[in-house]
């Protein structure tokens, strides 16, 4: 058994080496999650691939949320909540008991559904937040951290001369991306988006999904949405789902188009949801 | 519809006037203490605040505040120094680590602590507790360090300005610790998820959104227990050596002293002379002030982090 | 910048931020457990003494009690014999004047904060004022109970004791009843409103009934405050062996006993002490743990229920 320190390393060196055949970039076997005594999540198998976009869709209470908050082990941080199966980053089970679910988050990041910039901070300070935080002390390093990541995330050009201004004092679109650029910061494979636009208006709106477009080619992206059409427009794969079970998940066009399940095209139609 | 309206008038009144008694109480405070100190201000003016004598002799009265304004800081200081680390960490554990079977009960065990009446904490102190810090960490400060530096020089037998201060520290927990948490949990969840899912340990979390977003409702919060620490009397009657005079100013941890409030409850009903009424009424006035501006203080700045922490423009 | 060239700074950065994650993870891990056991060693702190005082006021107070000691005035100090009857008996007396002056006044004012205030400046400053009267050192209170009531009657007396003690109760019982009242749902008023029923009728029947417990648990809270204050009463009821003769004159009480016990050299004052502070202890104990009892059965939180 390989120690825990040994487990680390390999979930932070894996997916640095070339990944030599189209695999997986994250596998979800048999997951089931829980509030306490109530059950979200019902034995979820999924497959995602790298580089793609998937979207997961379905009414409230679905189970969305929860499940896109158990792929960076989030979903502990509610007192009572519980999952149990495996979640497979480049062949690592991240709920493996001997990872440390702080290290994780440096390949899985996350954006949340209300923009959630640090108050305190300023801007730059909010995009390097997690790099300090981790450790790291070379300015210069953090100085080209920061400009890369609001770069990747289509904000530079708009404060590039206000960086020390206060993170808040931005627009929401733009504080949006500002978390954006703060995820990226840790320089992750995944990032992880939970209903990121459902608080902007909707030029900002098109303003993120043109960013998912432009991530994609670096990072796999899954996208939790209440908006099919958003779906529609942004993903490459979609995964619906309701009453904490995947029903059915494929190609976009192919679930939109063409639902194999009943319950599906119902939701698809609007007739319920 | 007559009767109606007459009912609702002098109901009207009747509250109106309960309203106002807490204006005239306040002014009555006010009067009273001005008025019974006035003796005193007019004879010696400003130097009553930098006298440090205590001379009650017919024909060479003289009354000076500063030993004990010295003695009610410096005690206060020690408070704040034990009390506010001891209160913020329970106050993360309540608000942070706690699930809430045992939030509650401890949380309510906690309160238990603020309604212990004072003269139960002077009667402990003085019997129980000055003895283990007696034995437990002044002895072994005074062996250590007692003839290098100054502070830790005089023989301690547990009934110092030190103890005081221990025993205010542990008297300031529950306001502190309950206002700090309420503080802490003022600031939004979706702080914490942002820093946790950038990978930060608890403490690092608490560090990194919690002290920074509530920083002036915490310091409201130690500032409330700075004002009750202050206007303590009884406890420190018992405990802190009653020192008079010049002798009163603690030149190490483990000098005998006095407060203000405690010198006005020893000798306020042993007053020989109007005159030195008029100076125990004039330490009141002191700590009055001293007490009021802290208090103020602490209100602005807890509302102030409720009101005026920045939040998400949509 | 080309992708590739983006591409290879950023496999770069990887590998750094990774490097310098493993190299700081066990550290960091290591960080957290201690001031998670700093924490904790926080809680006990706050707890050891709680129980080191209940545990020695018990200890040292059960063999003090018995009926004489309950019933009897103090007797020489040096004999050991007599007891706190005039204590008990002047604590109850000058809690109850000054809660009958107390609670009225401070429900009235807290009604009125709740139901008839605006933003204006009288109801500011009363707020404001109320503020800063829950702040005020108890000893203060005294001497004032002293100049305004002492002085003017011409003796120590129940009359003063009772007013200091009030002018402790009053700013809590406002800030209580304002907040508890202000939680009662705006359809209760509306619909007595709409009844015809006048605002007077309403704010007293209906309203205040409503909050009831609310309100009654701040005053029980605020009098088992004041019932344990000791440095008004120094100067305003002045403390005796004697039990309650009169309004005018002096009397004892149970905080002010103790005071006067521990601070004499005689053991056997201080068995006294102990004793008084069991009694003491044990009705606050009762108080609280019936009040948190209470609380919790009528389904509402007292978020606070010191000062």
């Amino acid at each position: 058994m390989s120690s825990s320190k040994e487990i680390t390393e390999n979930i932070l060196t894996k997916s640095l080496e070339a990944v030599t055949e189209p695999n997986y970039k994250v596998s979800i076997r048999r997951l089931d999650a829980s509030f306490g005594a109530k059950q979200a999540l019902k034995n979820i198998n999924l497959d995602v691939k790298e580089n793609s976009v998937t979207a997961f869709i379905g009414p409230s209470g679905c189970g969305k949320t929860t499940l896109i908050r158990c792929l960076n082990r989030m979903h502990e941080m509610t007192p009572g909540a519980y999952a149990k199966g495996q979640v497979i980053l480049d062949g690592i089970n991240i709920y493996d008991k001997k990872v440390d679910p702080v290290i994780i988050k440096r390949r899985i990041g996350m954006v949340f559904q209300k923009p959630n910039p640090f108050p305190t901070m300023s801007i730059y300070d909010n995009v390097a937040a997690g790099l300090k935080l981790n450790g790291v002390k070379d300015k210069k390093m953090i100085h080209d951290i920061v400009k890369e990541s609001l770069e990747g995330a289509a904000l530079l050009e708009e404060v590039k001369n206000e960086l020390d201004k206060p993170g808040v004092g931005l627009s929401g679109g733009q504080q949006q991306r500002l978390c954006i650029a703060r995820a990226l910061a840790m320089q992750p494979e995944v990032v992880l988006m939970d209903e990121p636009t459902s608080a902007l208006d909707p030029t900002a709106s098109s303003k993120i999904e043109e960013l998912v477009h432009e991530l994609k080619k670096d990072l796999t992206i899954i996208i939790v949405t209440h908006n099919m059409q958003q779906a529609a427009r942004v993903s490459d794969y979609t995964a619906f789902m309701y009453l904490g079970e995947l029903i059915e998940h494929g190609p976009t066009k192919q679930i939109f188009e063409n639902p194999k399940k009943e319950l599906t095209e119902r939701y698809i139609s609007g007739k319920f949801g | 519809m007559h009767k109606r309206r007459k009912g609702d008038k002098i109901f009207h009144s009747v509250v109106i006037g309960a309203a106002g008694f807490t204006l005239f109480i306040l002014a009555l405070v006010a009067i009273a203490v001005g008025n019974g100190s006035m003796k005193i201000f007019s004879l010696e003016g400003f130097g009553f605040f930098t006298g440090t004598d205590w001379n009650s002799v017919e024909g060479r009265e003289s009354y000076g505040a500063l030993p004990y304004i010295i003695g009610t800081l410096f005690s206060s200081a020690i408070a704040m120094a034990i009390g506010v680390p001891i209160s913020l960490g329970v106050a993360v554990f309540l608000s942070e680590i706690a699930s809430s079977r045992i939030s509650t009960p401890l949380s309510f065990v906690i309160e238990l602590l603020a309604a212990v009446p004072s003269i139960i904490y002077g009667l402990w102190a003085l019997f129980v507790f000055r003895f283990w810090i007696r034995d437990l960490i002044e002895m072994p400060l005074h062996n250590a360090f007692g003839g290098s530096i100054p502070f830790f020089a005089k023989t301690p037998f547990g009934l110092d300005v030190f103890t005081a201060g221990i025993v205010l520290g542990i008297m300031i927990i529950p306001i502190v610790s309950s206002i700090s948490r309420e503080v802490m949990k003022a600031v939004p969840d979706s702080q914490r998820e942002a820093a946790n899912s950038l990978g930060a340990t608890r403490w690092e979390m608490v560090k990194m959104t919690i002290f920074p977003y509530a920083k002036s409702g915490l310091l409201g919060a130690a500032f409330l227990g700075l004002g009750r620490a202050m206007g303590e009397t009884m406890l420190v009657t018992l405990i802190i050596g009653n020192a008079i005079g010049a002798s009163a100013i603690p030149d190490s941890l483990f000098s005998q002293s006095q407060t203000l409030s405690s010198l006005i409850a020893n000798e306020f009903n042993e007053a020989s002379s109007e005159l030195q009424l008029s100076a125990l009424i004039g330490l009141g006035a002191v700590l009055l002030i001293l007490t009021m501006i802290i208090n103020i203080s602490a209100t602005l700045f807890v509302s102030r982090m409720i009101k005026v922490s920045p939040g998400v423009k949509e | 910048m080309t992708s590739s060239k983006r591409g290879t700074e950023r496999h770069d950065h990887k590998h750094a931020l990774q490097d310098i994650m493993l190299k700081y993870s066990a550290r960091r891990r290591f960080m957290d457990k201690i001031v998670t056991i700093f924490v904790i060693v926080c809680v006990i702190a706050a707890i050891v003494p709680l129980a080191s005082i209940l545990i020695e006021v018990i200890k040292n107070g059960a063999s003090a009690i018995s009926l004489e000691f309950l019933t009897q005035p103090p007797g020489s100090l040096i004999s050991g014999r007599g007891g706190i009857g005039p204590a008990i008996q002047g604590t109850l007396i000058v809690v109850g004047l000054a809660s009958l002056i107390g609670a009225p006044i401070g429900v009235l004012a807290g009604i009125y904060l709740s139901e008839f205030a605006g933003n204006g400046i009288f109801p500011s400053a009363v707020r404001l004022f109320n503020n800063v009267l829950t702040g005020l050192p108890s000893i203060v209170v005294g001497i004032v109970g002293y100049i305004v009531l002492v002085l003017t009657i011409g003796s120590f007396s129940v009359w003063a004791g009772a007013l200091s003690l009030s002018i402790i109760m009053i700013p809590i019982v406002v800030r209580v009843t304002e907040e508890t009242i202000k939680i009662v749902p705006n359809s209760i008023r509306e619909a007595g409103h709409s009844l015809g029923i006048p605002k007077w009728k309403i704010t007293l029947y209906i309203v205040l009934k409503s909050a009831k417990s609310g309100v009654l648990t701040g005053i029980i809270l605020s009098i088992s405050r004041i019932a344990g204050e000791t440095a008004p009463l120094i100067m305003t009821i002045l403390g005796t062996s004697l039990f309650f003769s009169s309004l005018t004159g002096p009397v004892d009480a149970l905080p002010l006993r103790i005071w006067r016990l521990a601070s004499q050299p005689y053991e056997s004052a201080h068995a006294a002490g102990w004793g008084a502070a069991l009694i003491l202890v044990t009705m606050f104990l009762a108080l609280s743990i019936s009040l948190r009892i209470l609380a919790q059965k009528k389904g509402f939180t007292v978020t606070r229920t010191t000062i």
